[in-house]
């Protein structure tokens, strides 16, 4: 296996193989991208309870599960075969940062130290997974779009309200990240 | 099924580059927040400008889908909720550090405790779907 496939890939790589995604899907059958629609998909077929925006032909969406089943069996081969959870280099600022709240495990993508099953009986790790995992959910499918159907598909497409949505996803994040998480984190 | 196989085999290169390119790293994100690392914005400037050409190419050359039909590319309507669902999510893509595709990503990287953030982002959109009539739109 070359090295260069081992190593993370660099931005220039990875921007536009996921571009590609944009026509891929369109031309394979005039789907559009866009993956936080299978929140809603999940939902219609789990639990719908009679609530109107449950009530559709979720099978004709099924298409976009198979999408969501394929990026799991991919995030499974990276990691078996092409040393998908490499060491993650940080901004040492960041390091510095994060090392005040007790955060310095870089063995993985996400924080091992708060992604796990003991965090989620701490304040902190509460807020973050379920907290945070409600409001992608709550907040994608009120914006009607997430970074996939808006930031991708959207943009791509010139569509002005996927930009304002764009504006709002950094806007809530550079909020969440620089004046909210720092308080949280140290719960 | 045999339909379908091709959006899964799309999905599965996706989940490839997330892995590979660090999209799903919770410390890319809060780089990316903090204004700490070109990664981020270079991934998805440069997803946004490939997407762009190849939508033009398709109109340009008025190329058809596999069964020979016209690209559709729906509309994306605006309302208060792009507003407001868009910056309630950015908070929670803050936190999380995972947008929807992730989640579904770590989950396959074997992150177990990753199916509580799934869970808890479909309450958040079942939440959504019951209170939807009640919401500024």
């Amino acid at each position: 296996m070359p090295s260069t496939v081992q190593e993370p890939w660099p931005w220039y790589i990875a921007g536009p193989l996921i571009g590609l995604t944009v026509p891929a899907l369109l031309l394979l059958g005039n789907k559009a991208f866009g993956i936080s629609s299978n929140l809603r998909h999940l939902c219609a077929v789990c639990f719908p309870a009679k609530i109107p925006y449950f009530q559709y032909d979720y099978k004709s969406e099924s298409w976009n599960l198979w999408f969501a089943a394929g990026i799991m069996a991919g995030a499974f081969l990276a990691m078996q075969f092409l040393h998908g959870d490499g060491h993650v280099a940080v901004a040492p600022a960041l390091q510095q940062e994060l090392s005040g709240y007790g955060i310095n495990d870089y063995s993985s993508q996400v924080p091992v130290q708060l992604y796990n099953w003991p965090a989620l009986l701490t304040l902190r790790g509460w807020l973050l997974l379920v907290g945070g995992g409600f409001l992608v959910g709550f907040g994608t499918r009120y914006a009607n779009g997430c970074t996939s159907g808006h930031s991708i598909f959207g943009l791509s497409t010139l569509q002005w309200p996927s930009l304002v949505a764009t504006v709002c996803f950094m806007l809530g994040g550079f909020l969440m990240a620089n004046y909210i998480l720092p308080v949280l984190l140290r719960l | 099924m045999k339909k379908n196989i091709r959006f899964f085999i799309v999905g599965s290169l996706f989940g490839i580059v997330f892995l590979k390119a660090q999209i799903i790293s919770w410390f890319r994100i809060q780089e990316m927040f903090r204004f700490q690392s070109f990664h981020m914005y270079g991934v998805i400037g440069s997803a946004v400008i490939t997407g762009l050409l190849s939508v033009l190419l398709i109109r340009k050359f008025n190329i058809k889908t596999m069964a020979g039909e016209e690209v559709v590319i729906p509309r994306k309507p605006f309302n208060k909720g792009t507003v407001i669902g868009g910056l309630l999510f950015g908070l929670g893509w803050g936190l999380t550090g995972s947008c929807p595709g992730p989640i579904f990503a770590q989950l396959g990287m074997g992150v177990p405790v990753a199916i509580v953030v799934l869970l808890s982002a479909m309450t958040g959109t079942w939440v959504y779907g019951l209170l939807r009539d009640r919401l500024p739109h």
